[in-house]
């Protein structure tokens, strides 16, 4: 049994390890500024974490297998223990988990405790039961006011956030079901739900964030490839949380005017 | 220890007295693990229907009929609400800590009887209700385990947040105040029971384990009662506790400047301590066997304590990682990341000291011993994903992947499972006087470890790869096409390692009245239980006052006559 349960557990630890190392399901290809450091960090993490896990599911199985009970085996080695090593592993762990932790500090900081800069594209993304809705200010750059009493699902894109027209800065706003950003250009952030909480994740963008009731959460990133990627919701929200998807279409700066002033457009 | 003399009289003969409302430890510990055992063949049943729902979403299924998205979000919350309370909760603290521990202490019971009583007719009080909501008009809710507000908290949210939702967290509820009651009796019990000899720093591991649970059980349900009474309000009375204004699907809601943040708050400060109410036991449970099927002491009882002990401090600061993506201030994402990151220290203390044990041992591969080593082995690989989720930057692609899913099933929930199954084959001899079949524990076993691995070790591909989980069926979105072949496997092993579980159900029962005798100390083990007859009397030790000498680990003493000596041998000086 001591043999079977080494090859067992060595096999368990290969095949498994396989698949990471032979990258066979990965991150999908990242499409960010940030994604270039999460990737990096989390490949590092992943490399020391496998290294921990062979070494210790390999001497897992050796041990069991070495000392196995059996006719002329080793006695046993009468010891309760041994504080130097206790004390050197401690310090070993503490310092590799505590040192990961505090590189990816950066990244998160960023996002997150500055401001979007000057110049960003502002977007307001709304979450509902069970699709998302970009705003744009338009072209006088603020967002008019919403009002809850006026929103209807049912009629989507402006009224689904439920756009006061009666407001000035609201004539200009433009709701769509598509996001549309410009390619290497900071997107200003601001999340809202109102039914209940949703989650915005750009799985390509590296980018996750809840959009809760009663909140408005302000976050920034920036696309650094054209192309069109699928947004998930990753918050259980209801039924049809498998199905509220959306796509995100980053475009060079000139089709994002384009399309902005056609929808403008498409308005008056 | 006055308190022992009080509860030295004869058992009660009647049936309903003996096995029914009982006020004996031992029956009460059965009672639990029962209730478990029932608990958990619903909850891998629902979980079942599920993996087949995910890679079958037209299938229509015998028993069950067509499973709607919303059946999916529904079989996901009971899977998950039975799992963690009635069957993580409820067998490893219940279940065998209410059998062993007064016995491992030495003691003819628990510190109240009828306290006990309650405590386990109110656990399945909880079970009934929940079961309930089943059968109730909209079904089960749909709202996930850890019910997030506002989804929980507004009744016309989806299907089943109507009195399914109610029935819910009600269940949850009355589970609370009988973990509560269940809690202070083992507190009490293990620091007031404890026989002559018996000091803290002798007990056995799974004791420490026990008591320690038992503390965390104390400061964590009773959070999640008070959490659990807002949302009943804020669902009844109208109270907005956890709901701001919202507007469902066009109609506004009544509801003004509630928090759905706080919500979340005062779930997690319940429901990480959790993760270690469900671990713990299972802890001790393999360092109780590792050292005695290695016929060797613990590796450094004194760390083993001490980290015990770490991971139930550290374990309630932690509980804002599960929020890294939630709109909580960025800020404190810090200070809870490097927290997580300690308490993986005690963790791998614990695994260091296990490999040790081992090291220069002699090792027996009887079945319990199988469950302990394969429990290393999953601690081992659901603890290495833990650093990932721990480090916020990380939670950006990860956070709400299948890679969570992958994370917190290999180790609290299988490994969990792996310490139940390890104390079941263990202290089977004890419990029914007979000896459950090894051939059969075997292939339960090799079919088992392979297979929970063969399901949860590619869930974390699929996180890798951005699979968001707690979804029904994976048609919407195109970058998850390529991963239903991964999905497929993972149903497969699922039907193949739930088939291999009957045969520990029927091992279990079989063995129960055919297996063959045993004798009072099968393993060869030190601890008090192995001291006593088998099964133990009304009052554990047939009205002999157990003393102990020894710590709990005395495997091959040099110059002593056997490879072990018992806590309660008076001879047989220690080398120490």
């Amino acid at each position: 049994m001591g043999l079977a349960l080494l090859a067992i557990i060595w096999l368990i630890t290969f095949v498994s390890t396989y698949f990471f190392v032979a990258k066979t399901w990965w991150l999908p290809h990242g499409v960010s500024t940030s994604a270039a450091f999460i990737d990096h960090q989390f490949a590092l993490t992943y490399v020391l974490m496998g290294i921990v896990f062979v070494a210790a599911q390999c001497s897992l199985g050796y041990l069991v297998w070495k000392y196995r009970d059996r006719p002329g085996a080793e006695p046993v080695k009468y010891s309760h223990g041994n504080t130097t090593l206790e004390l050197v592993w401690t310090t070993l762990t503490a310092v590799l988990f505590i040192g990961l932790n505090l590189m990816g500090a950066n990244v998160w900081a960023s996002e997150r405790f500055d401001p979007a800069g000057p110049g960003a594209v502002p977007v307001e993304v709304t979450g509902m039961q069970f699709a998302w809705y970009f705003r744009y200010p338009g072209l006088d750059g603020t967002f008019g006011r919403t009002n809850p009493k006026l929103m209807d699902p049912s009629a989507g894109n402006e009224a689904a956030v439920g756009l006061d027209t009666t407001d000035p800065a609201a004539k200009d706003d433009v709701v769509t079901g598509t996001m549309y950003l410009p390619v290497g250009r900071q997107v200003d952030l601001t999340l809202r739900a109102v039914d209940v909480i949703h989650s915005f994740f750009i799985p390509q963008m590296r980018f996750k964030q809840d959009a809760v009731p009663g909140l408005a959460i302000h976050m920034h990133f920036t696309p650094t490839e054209i192309g069109e990627y699928e947004i998930a919701c990753a918050e259980l929200c209801g039924l049809g949380h498998y199905k509220m998807h959306g796509m995100v279409h980053v475009v060079s700066q000139e089709d994002f005017d384009k399309w902005l002033a056609a929808r403008e457009a498409e308005k008056q | 220890m006055v308190a022992q003399e009080a509860h030295a009289h004869q058992g009660p003969q009647g049936f309903i007295r003996k096995y029914i409302f009982s006020l004996d430890h031992k029956v009460i510990g059965l009672q639990y693990y029962f209730l478990a055992l029932v608990a958990v063949f619903v909850g891998m049943f629902l979980s079942l229907l599920m993996r087949f729902h995910m890679i079958w979403p037209t299938a229509v299924l015998p028993l069950v009929g067509e499973i709607k998205p919303e059946t999916y979000l529904q079989l996901l919350t009971m899977h998950g609400t039975i799992m963690v309370f009635f069957v993580l909760t409820t067998a490893p603290q219940g279940g065998f800590g209410n059998y062993f521990l007064p016995i491992q202490i030495g003691a003819p019971d628990m510190a109240f009887p009828v306290l006990n009583m309650l405590s386990f007719w109110t656990t399945f009080v909880a079970f009934i209700v929940i079961l309930a909501a089943f059968f109730v008009t909209g079904g089960a809710p749909l709202h996930g385990w850890t019910g997030y507000a506002p989804l929980s908290a507004l009744t016309n949210s989806g299907p089943g947040e109507q009195l399914g939702a109610d029935l819910w967290i009600t269940s949850i509820a009355i589970f609370c105040v009988a973990s509560l009651m269940g809690a202070l009796n083992f507190i009490t019990t293990t620091l007031d029971m404890r026989a002559k000899g018996m000091t803290m720093m002798r007990m056995p591991l799974t004791v420490w384990s026990w008591f320690v649970t038992a503390i965390l059980g104390l400061l964590a349900f009773g959070v999640l009662l008070s959490a659990g009474i807002l949302l009943l309000l804020d669902r009844n009375l109208g109270t907005s506790f956890y709901v701001p204004l919202v507007v469902v699907n066009g109609q506004i809601m009544g509801h003004k400047g509630g928090s759905p943040l706080l919500w979340q708050h005062l779930f997690w400060f319940f429901g990480h301590p959790e993760v270690y109410i469900a671990i713990l036991p299972g802890m001790g449970v393999a360092s109780q066997l590792l050292s005695t099927f290695s016929r060797k002491p613990i590796f450094g009882y004194r760390a083993m304590v001490y980290a015990i002990m770490g991971i139930g401090f550290l374990g309630f600061m932690v509980w804002g990682h599960h929020m890294f993506m939630s709109g909580m201030s960025p800020y404190t994402a810090f200070s809870f990341s490097i927290m997580t990151m300690a308490i993986g220290v005690p963790s791998a203390i614990k695994t260091f000291n296990w490999l040790g044990t081992i090291y220069h041992g002699k090792v027996r591969f009887q079945t319990p011993m199988l469950y302990a080593i394969g429990f290393v082995s999953l601690f081992v690989s659901g603890g290495l994903s833990g650093p990932f989720l721990a480090q916020p930057v990380l939670d950006i692609p990860l956070h709400d992947t299948a890679f969570v899913v992958g994370h917190f099933h290999l180790i609290m929930g299988v490994a969990a499972i792996f310490g139940m199954f390890a104390g079941t084959y263990y202290w089977f001899p004890k419990m029914f006087g007979r000896m459950m079949n090894e051939t059969w524990g075997r292939v339960h076993f090799v079919i088992t470890l392979i297979g929970t691995y063969c399901i949860f070790m590619p869930m974390h591909y699929l996180g890798m790869a951005a699979q968001p989980r707690r979804y029904s069926q994976f048609t919407e979105l195109a970058y998850l096409q390529h991963l239903l072949p991964l999905n497929r496997f993972i149903t497969i092993a699922a039907i193949i390692t739930i088939g291999a579980q009957f045969i520990f159900l029927i091992n279990l029962f079989w063995s129960m009245f055919k297996g063959p005798k045993a004798s009072d100390n099968p393993w060869e083990a030190t601890t008090l239980e192995w001291t006593t007859a088998t099964p133990p009397p009304h009052d554990n030790f047939g009205g002999v006052t157990p003393v102990v000498y020894h710590g709990p680990y005395e495997y091959s003493v040099p110059g002593a006559a056997k490879d072990y000596i018992m806590q309660t041998d008076p001879a047989g000086v220690t080398a120490h």
